[in-house]
């Protein structure tokens, strides 16, 4: 099932970030229908990186959101390279209150370089915009899928990933910083990027093993842009999986079900609080 | 006997008095000249002021009024009524999920450097009579980075909060995620603003004061979810660093640029509180929020000081 088994961890950023990787327009197209996309967080302003609206899913209506990127250049531009502002995030927000209003499952598509660390996007509560989210996903009603199709870095991708299933692409990375940054704020040495990749821990099967990642979804060999099609297949079997275990949870149990999976990273059995 | 010496200190200040601690704390930060023990250089204004001086007005200096970091007990120490501070989780020490190449030498030496085994500080407590639990990050160990023990120690402090029905008080100052973590440390993001998420829910009060800096994963997680919000002066407080942003976007940044009060013009702090009106702020805030124990109905309830 697993044919990029033998990539390292730095080759496959290199495909988890190449252009003509399949992203959250081109899933859309091939997985869903009836795509209605929605615009703006009603609020200021519409952030074109991140993507979203209402669409079905093998006839049931679902919301679905992601970080848009563009296959070249001029829109990567468009989109700032998939890194979201405040308005972005707050988007992202309008539109999961609204599935839970009408209690659309939710589905979300990371790939993103990280937050866009610009000066208006500071002055508008980039810190903020991110902690309401991550607040507000944990006590969603409705089913939340995530699935990481590129890079996941982090506050940007966290912000939309606060999921009961957390899928990841096989290439895919999920990671707190991107390796470049990671090196530079360490080491001070941004070239350092391998020797950051595979100390970091930020390939599909490494997340699974920490309990970050629920399922791994198979790539055809050389990585998804290969045979997109292939790709759609294997991602339509695992979503949908997924989407029908947990439409069988009434919403205090997705609830329950979602905060323990975040609980539980990093969890420390206690018995006794006060020790001082 | 230098390494006898060590021993010792670290064993009084493990088996000491909350005010030792403390006291310990307030002077770790501020280091006498050689020359002069009794005069402290302000590393702003450049001028020297008494050490007492300094102490009165709470490590603020005494010309410039810019502040000094200090310890988390030692802040604790300030707000808390005399002989109630009561350690959570004292023992918990890093944990290295990544096996990162390096760190367990770093968390050695910053253990060394402070006496602290983490950069938070989790306790309950009273503010003027009544019972709070407050957390206080330390920015004196790792800059007060998020680390997963970072992050497992606030939620336990919230849990204990929720099931208590007691106010939370949090105290922020970090550099951001703790690199050595990798995704173990983002996720905590994500763990304690569910918990602020399940105590607000239960009704309760959340006071957040940001002290500098508050910057990063925390900044973007458990900072920003106060009901209300307080900031000590000048401090900076954003998600992206000020050096990162000026990279990203080619220009300098304004003066004052992500500082408290640029913050509090721009609409995301309720109020800018300098230290030594900290504790009288916290007072009259709590208070507004007791209901009186016999109204049961009344939702949460700030139980008054019954010893």
């Amino acid at each position: 099932m697993n044919n990029n088994n033998n990539l390292t961890a730095e080759e496959k950023v290199r495909i988890a970030r190449n252009i003509d990787r399949p992203h959250v327009d081109d899933i859309i197209k091939n997985l869903f229908t009836d795509f209605f996309e929605q615009k703006g967080d009603h609020l200021f302003d519409e952030d074109l990186s991140i993507y979203g609206g209402i669409a079905r899913y093998k006839g049931m209506p679902v919301t679905i959101i992601g970080h848009r990127k563009g296959h070249n250049i001029q829109d990567n531009i468009k989109f700032n390279f998939g890194m979201p502002r405040p308005e972005g995030y707050r988007k992202a927000l309008r539109l999961m209150k609204q599935a839970e209003k009408f209690g659309r499952p939710i589905i979300t598509f990371v790939d993103t370089p990280g937050a866009y660390p610009g000066k208006e996007a500071e002055e508008h509560g980039q810190g903020e915009a991110i902690a309401k989210n991550l607040a507000a996903m944990s006590s969603l009603k409705v089913p939340v899928i995530t699935v990481v199709t590129g890079e996941g870095n982090s506050g940007g991708a966290l912000a939309i990933s606060v999921a009961n299933r957390i899928l990841m692409l096989e290439n895919a990375v999920y990671s707190v910083l991107s390796p470049e940054g990671f090196a530079s704020i360490l080491w001070k040495d941004s070239s350092r990027k391998r020797e950051a990749c595979d100390l970091m821990k930020l390939t599909a099967h490494d997340l699974q093993d920490a309990g970050v990642t629920d399922e791994v979804v198979p790539e055809p060999a050389g990585g998804a842009h290969t045979d997109p099609d292939t790709l759609y297949a294997n991602l339509d079997a695992v979503l949908y999986k997924h989407l029908q275990e947990l439409k069988l949870m009434s919403s205090s149990e997705l609830v329950a079900d979602r905060r323990l999976k975040f609980r539980n990273i990093g969890r420390t059995e206690e018995a006794e609080y006060i020790t001082g | 006997m230098k390494s006898k010496v060590n021993y010792q200190a670290k064993d009084l200040l493990r088996d000491s008095s909350f005010e030792l601690r403390a006291h310990k704390d307030a002077a770790g930060t501020i280091l006498p000249t050689i020359m002069n023990p009794e005069f402290i250089d302000c590393p702003s204004c450049k001028r020297r002021a008494l050490r007492s001086a300094w102490e009165k007005n709470l490590f603020a200096c005494p010309n410039c009024g810019k502040l000094k970091p200090i310890g988390g007990y030692y802040r604790l120490s300030l707000i808390l009524d005399k002989g109630s501070f009561k350690e959570m989780d004292y023992d918990m020490t890093v944990s290295d999920p990544l096996g990162f190449p390096g760190y367990a030498e770093k968390v050695a030496a910053q253990e060394k450097k402070t006496g602290l085994k983490e950069a938070v500080i989790t306790a309950t407590g009273k503010i003027g009579g009544i019972p709070v639990v407050t957390v206080v990050l330390d920015s004196r160990f790792f800059m007060g980075s998020m680390s997963t023990i970072v992050g497992e120690k606030v939620t336990r402090a919230i849990e204990v909060a929720t099931s208590r029905k007691l106010p939370l008080i949090i105290f922020s100052a970090s550099g951001g995620a703790r690199m050595q973590e990798g995704i173990y440390s983002l996720m905590q993001m994500a763990k304690t603003a569910a918990a602020i998420e399940a105590f607000s829910e239960s009704g309760g009060l959340y006071i957040s004061y940001l002290t500098h800096p508050t910057t990063g994963g925390v900044t973007a997680s458990f900072a920003t979810l106060g009901d209300i919000t307080l900031a000590e002066p000048g401090a900076l407080i954003g998600f992206a660093g000020p050096r990162v942003i000026e990279q990203t976007i080619n220009a300098k940044l304004p003066k004052g640029f992500q500082r408290a009060e640029y913050l509090e013009s721009h609409g995301f702090v309720d109020k800018i509180v300098p230290r030594n009106e900290m504790r009288d702020t916290l007072i009259d805030i709590l208070r507004l929020h007791v209901t009186n124990t016999k109204n049961e109905n009344k939702g949460f309830s700030v139980v008054k000081n019954n010893e």
